[in-house]
C-alpha cells in the first residue's frame, strides 16, 4: 500500500552551482584511499600491508568487534602506504591503482536462489556490508540482527543534492536486483519525490512505494521514517541508499564488486558543476579543472552544504560521496554588516532581512558565521519550523548537552541523525553546532548501551 | 584583534570587550569550523536591534511625554513638540546612560571572566529598563537595580539564554520593593526640576489612592490613554506606539503572536468577568490601556528567553499574564499595577508549562505509536 505524505516543514537552501545534468568525464584516479572514518562503529584492523596486491573486493579493512565486516579494496593496484595519525589512529590506506579494475570473481548469483543469510555472507564477503546502515544511531549495520524494516529514499532534498535519476535512472535492473536481495532480509520501504511521478523508480517492484512532498529534509531517509513507522525503543531498522542498491545488484549481476558511481560536482566556485564518473576514495586534486587555480581559500566538501565533511584540498572522497561541493571561505570581515537595513548578497530566513522577498534568487554562499557563538535565546517554535518530525529540536539538543540520557530517549534520540536537524543548525541566529551537539548525545548513547 | 589582547598579552582583560566592539563594527570573518558549512545571514545582534527599533515609538513618544506631563503640571498649555520632547529626552538621557554604564560594565566583566564573547542580551534589557521605571527615580537607585537585576537575574544562570526571569522587570521588581516611596505615589510620575512643586489645580491625574501608574490613570479617557498623554512610566503610556513596535516584532516573527493574543484574550476575559460581577465598573477593553499591560504584552511578555518554549505553552502563557494582571488589578487597589509581577511569575512557571506541555505530547505520541 502506497502512501503520500505532505511536509509543510522545512528549507530548501537557496545556494547557487547545481550540477548541470551531463557526465563531462570518468576519471581514473592514481591513487585511491580506504578510510575507516567513513564507516561509522567500525573499530578498524588492517588486513594488508606495504606492498600488497588487491584487486577490486579484496579485503583491506576488517571491524575487530566483528571480524565478518570487511572494507574492501575499490580499485585493483597495490598498497602503497598505511596512513597514521596521532596515536597511530589508522587514518587511511593508499592504494596504487593499476587502472586494470580487476575484480575478485564473487559468481553471478540469482536472487532467487537465496535466503536472507546467503545475502548476508554475499553482502560480507564482497565488502558491500557496511552499505547497510542501522538506526537508531546509524552506524554499520550488524549482521547478527534481523531488522524491522529496511528503508530507501529514492530522492535528495539537500542543497545541490545529485539527481537520483540520472545516477541511477540507467540502472533500473541493478537497482531492482538489489532491493529484491534485501527483501529476503526484510521489508522494503521505498520514498519517492512526489513531484517527479514519471521517475524510474516509481516502477520498483517487491517493495512497499510512499511518496513525500516537502522542502529539505524530506528527502532525509530519517525523516521518511519518522512518519512511515516511528522508531521505538528497541526497534532496529536499516536504511540503504539508491547507490548501495546499485552496487547489490552489479554484484549480484555481473559476479564484480563494481563501486564506481556518478558524482555530482556542485557549488558556488565549482567551474562549469557537472557529474564525472569516478571511484570512492579518488583524491580532490583530481578535480583540479573544476575548481580553478585562484590563491582564494575554498572548502572542499565531500556532501552537501549542511551535513558534508570537510576533506580540504589535499583530501579523498569518502565510501558514500555522490556530491562534492565547493564553496569560498568566508574569511572577509563586514564592516556594520548585521545593522545594514539590507544585505543583498546574503541569504537569510529571518524577516528581519528582505530574502524571503525574492524566493527566487540564489546566493553564492561562503562559510562565514555571520556572527559569534550565543547560548540559545530564540525559542524551540523557531526551529521547529524548519524539522518535519514529531519531535522538539530543542528539547533534544538540550538533553544531548546535558547528557540526560532518559530525557534523549523521550525527546527522540532514537529517530534523529545529525543530518536531519542540519537546517536548524543552518537558521540558528546563536550559532551552535547543533549537528554536533547531536552526534556526542549518539556517541554517549552508543557507550551507554553497549 | 591585536595580539595584546589575545592570551598571554598584556591587556587580555579587555579581550572580551575589545572583541565586543570590533564584532559590533563589523562581521567578523570567523568561519564555520563543524557542522554545516553555510550559515543564515541572521544573528542576535541583528534580531535584538530589531527590538530596538520596534521600542524606539515608545521611547521617542515617552520623552515628548514626559516634558507634556511636566508642563502640564506646572500649569502650561499647548503642545510644544520640541520643546517638552527636548525636557523629556533630557531627563531619560542620564537614565540610559547610567542603565547602559553599569549593566554592560557588570556585563563585560562577567563575559570576560567566563572567557566568552559578550552577548548582546543586555542591548534590549538596557533599553528597556530606563521605560519602565518613573522619570524621576534617583540615578543611583537605577544603577543599583540594574546591578541587581543583571547580576541576580542572569549573570549567576550564565548569562542572556539562561536567565528565567526577565531581566527588566526583575530592575523594576528590586525598585518596587526596595524603594516603594519612588515607585509610589501620585508624584513620580512627572518629572520635575529641582525645587518645582505641582500647580495643584492644573494637576488631574491621580486620586489618594493611587499609589502607580495604572491607578493614577484610572479614569482617563479612552484617547488620552490610547495616545499615551497619560503619567506613567516612561514608554509604556502610549498605546499606539505600542502597537507600532508589536508590528514590527510580529512581522520579523521575534514576538510571538501567540503570547500577545493570550494575554489579550485573558485579560479582557477577567476584566469581563470582574464587570459581570460588579468588582469594578471599568470596561474590559479599558483594562488593556492602562498602566503597564501594553508594553508588558508585547515587549516584556514575549521575551523568547523567559517566556514559554512550546507552542501550546505560549498561548498557556499568555492567558496567565494577562488573566493575573487585571486579577491583581481587582483585588490589590494599594497596587493596581499587576503586570510586572504577573509576568515575573509567569516567567517562574514558564519552565513548568513547558514541562506539562512536552510530557502531555510524549506520552500522546507513545499512545499513538502503541497503537500503530
Amino acid at each position: 500500500m502506497s502512501q503520500n505524505f505532505v511536509l509543510k516543514k522545512g528549507l530548501d537552501i537557496p545556494i547557487t552551482g547545481a550540477a548541470s545534468l551531463n557526465l563531462a568525464k570518468t576519471i581514473f584516479p592514481d591513487i585511491v584511499a580506504v578510510k575507516p572514518t567513513d564507516f561509522k562503529g567500525i573499530t578498524p584492523r588492517l588486513l594488508v600491508k606495504e606492498g600488497d596486491h588487491v584487486m577490486c573486493g579484496s579485503p583491506v579493512l576488517a571491524d575487530k568487534k566483528n571480524p565478518d565486516i570487511l572494507i574492501t579494496s575499490p580499485v585493483s593496484g597495490t598498497v602503497k602506504e598505511i596512513v597514521r595519525g596521532d596515536k597511530r589512529k589508522l587514518l587511511a590506506v593508499l592504494i596504487q591503482d593499476d587502472d586494470l579494475m580487476e575484480s575478485v570473481d564473487f559468481g553471478k548469483k540469482n536472487f532467487k536462489d537465496l535466503d536472507a543469510a546467503q545475502v548476508k555472507q554475499i553482502l560480507l564477503q564482497s565488502g558491500l556490508w557496511p552499505v547497510l546502515v542501522q538506526r537508531p544511531y546509524g552506524v554499520v549495520a550488524d549482521p547478527a540482527l534481523t531488522p524491522d524494516a529496511i528503508f530507501v529514499s529514492a530522492f535528495n532534498t539537500a542543497p545541490l543534492a545529485p539527481c537520483s535519476d540520472f545516477s541511477y535512472g540507467n540502472e533500473f535492473a541493478n537497482v531492482q536486483t538489489g532491493l529484491n536481495a534485501l527483501a529476503k532480509i526484510a521489508k522494503v520501504h521505498v520514498s519517492l519525490d512526489a513531484n517527479r511521478p514519471d521517475s524510474p523508480f516509481a516502477k520498483l517492484e517487491n517493495a512497499e512505494l510512499h511518496c513525500f512532498k516537502g522542502k529539505h529534509p524530506a528527502g532525509n531517509v530519517g525523516v521518511q521514517i519518522s512518519h512511515i513507522r516511528p522508531i521505538r525503543k528497541g526497534d532496529v531498522v536499516w536504511t540503504v541508499s539508491l547507490m548501495g542498491l546499485a552496487f547489490i545488484g552489479r554484484l549480484l549481476n555481473t559476479g564484480r564488486y563494481d563501486v564506481s558511481r556518478k558524482v555530482a560536482v556542485t557549488g558556488p566556485m565549482a567551474i562549469e558543476p557537472c557529474y564525472i564518473k569516478t571511484v570512492p576514495g579518488a583524491a580532490i586534486a583530481n578535480l583540479a579543472p573544476y575548481y580553478g587555480t585562484g590563491d582564494e581559500p575554498l572548502r572542499f566538501i565531500d556532501g552537501d552544504v549542511l551535513s558534508g565533511v570537510n576533506v580540504g584540498r589535499d583530501g579523498y572522497l569518502g565510501f558514500f560521496c555522490e556530491q562534492v561541493t565547493i564553496i569560498r571561505e568566508g574569511v572577509d570581515k563586514e564592516l556594520l554588516g548585521w545593522i545594514r537595513p539590507i544585505r543583498f548578497h546574503q541569504f537569510s530566513t529571518d524577516h528581519s532581512y528582505f530574502s524571503w522577498l525574492m524566493p527566487g534568487r540564489k546566493y553564492d554562499m561562503d562559510t562565514n558565521l555571520h556572527g559569534g557563538e550565543r547560548a540559545f535565546m530564540m525559542n524551540d517554535g523557531y526551529y521547529a519550523k524548519f524539522l518535519p518530525m514529531d519531535i522538539y529540536p530543542i528539547f533534544l539538543t538540550k538533553a544531548c548537552l546535558a547528557g540526560d540520557i532518559e530525557k534523549m530517549e523521550k525527546f527522540g534520540i532514537y529517530e534523529v541523525l545529525p543530518e536531519d536537524l542540519a537546517v536548524c543548525e543552518f537558521v540558528d541566529p546563536s550559532k551552535t553546532d547543533i549537528q554536533d551537539i547531536i552526534a556526542k548525545g549518539i556517541d554517549l548513547m552508543l557507550k551507554e548501551m553497549a | 584583534m591585536n595580539p595584546i589582547f589575545e592570551k598571554g598579552g598584556k591587556l587580555y582583560w579587555l579581550h572580551s570587550t575589545v572583541d565586543a566592539f570590533e564584532t559590533f563594527l563589523h562581521v567578523p570573518g570567523t568561519v564555520t569550523r563543524k557542522g554545516s558549512h553555510v550559515r543564515d545571514a541572521v544573528d542576535l545582534k541583528r534580531i535584538l536591534i530589531l527590538v530596538v527599533i520596534a521600542a524606539a515609538p515608545a521611547a521617542l513618544f515617552g520623552m515628548w511625554n514626559v516634558g507634556y506631563q511636566h508642563g502640564l503640571a506646572m500649569g502650561q498649555t499647548g503642545v510644544h513638540i520640541l520643546e517638552y520632547f527636548w525636557f523629556g529626552f533630557l531627563k531619560v538621557l542620564p537614565l540610559y546612560i547610567v542603565s547602559y554604564l553599569v549593566g554592560l560594565g557588570i556585563e563585560f566583566a562577567f563575559s570576560q571572566a567566563r572567557g566568552e564573547e559578550v552577548s548582546e542580551g543586555y542591548l534590549v534589557s538596557g533599553f528597556f529598563i530606563p521605560l519602565i521605571v518613573p522619570v524621576d527615580i534617583p540615578l543611583w537607585m537605577l544603577a543599583l537595580a540594574v546591578a541587581f537585576a543583571v547580576i541576580i537575574g542572569k549573570e549567576i544562570f550564565g548569562g542572556s539564554g539562561m536567565n528565567f526571569w526577565n531581566p527588566a522587570l526583575l530592575a523594576r521588581a528590586f525598585l518596587f520593593f526596595a524603594y516603594p516611596n519612588y515607585m509610589s505615589g501620585s508624584d513620580c510620575w512627572i518629572a520635575f526640576r529641582k525645587g518645582e512643586t505641582a500647580v495643584a489645580d492644573a494637576f488631574t491625574g491621580a486620586t489618594p489612592l493611587a499609589l502607580d501608574g495604572a491607578s493614577a490613570q484610572y479614569g482617563t479617557g479612552f484617547w488620552d490613554l490610547f495616545i499615551g498623554i497619560v503619567p506613567g512610566s516612561v514608554g509604556e503610556t502610549s498605546v499606539i506606539a505600542i502597537l507600532l513596535g508589536a508590528f514590527v516584532l510580529l512581522w520579523t516573527g521575534i514576538a510571538s503572536w501567540k503570547i500577545m493574543c493570550g494575554s489579550v484574550a485573558g485579560a479582557l476575559l477577567v476584566g469581563w468577568i470582574g464587570q459581570a460581577a460588579g468588582i469594578t465598573d471599568i470596561p474590559c477593553y479599558m483594562q488593556l490601556l492602562y498602566g503597564g499591560f501594553a508594553f508588558g504584552t508585547v515587549f516584556m511578555a514575549t521575551d523568547p528567553v523567559t517566556s514559554c518554549q512550546t507552542e501550546t505553552g505560549k498561548w498557556i502563557f499568555g492567558l496567565l499574564v494577562g488573566m493575573l494582571c487585571i486579577t491583581v488589578r481587582f483585588f490589590n487597589p494599594g497596587y493596581a499595577e499587576g503586570m510586572m509581577l504577573a509576568i515575573l511569575l509567569c516567567n517562574t512557571f514558564a519552565p513548568l508549562i513547558d514541562h506539562c506541555v512536552v510530557s502531555a505530547h510524549i506520552s500522546r505520541k507513545e499512545k499513538k505509536l502503541k497503537t500503530a
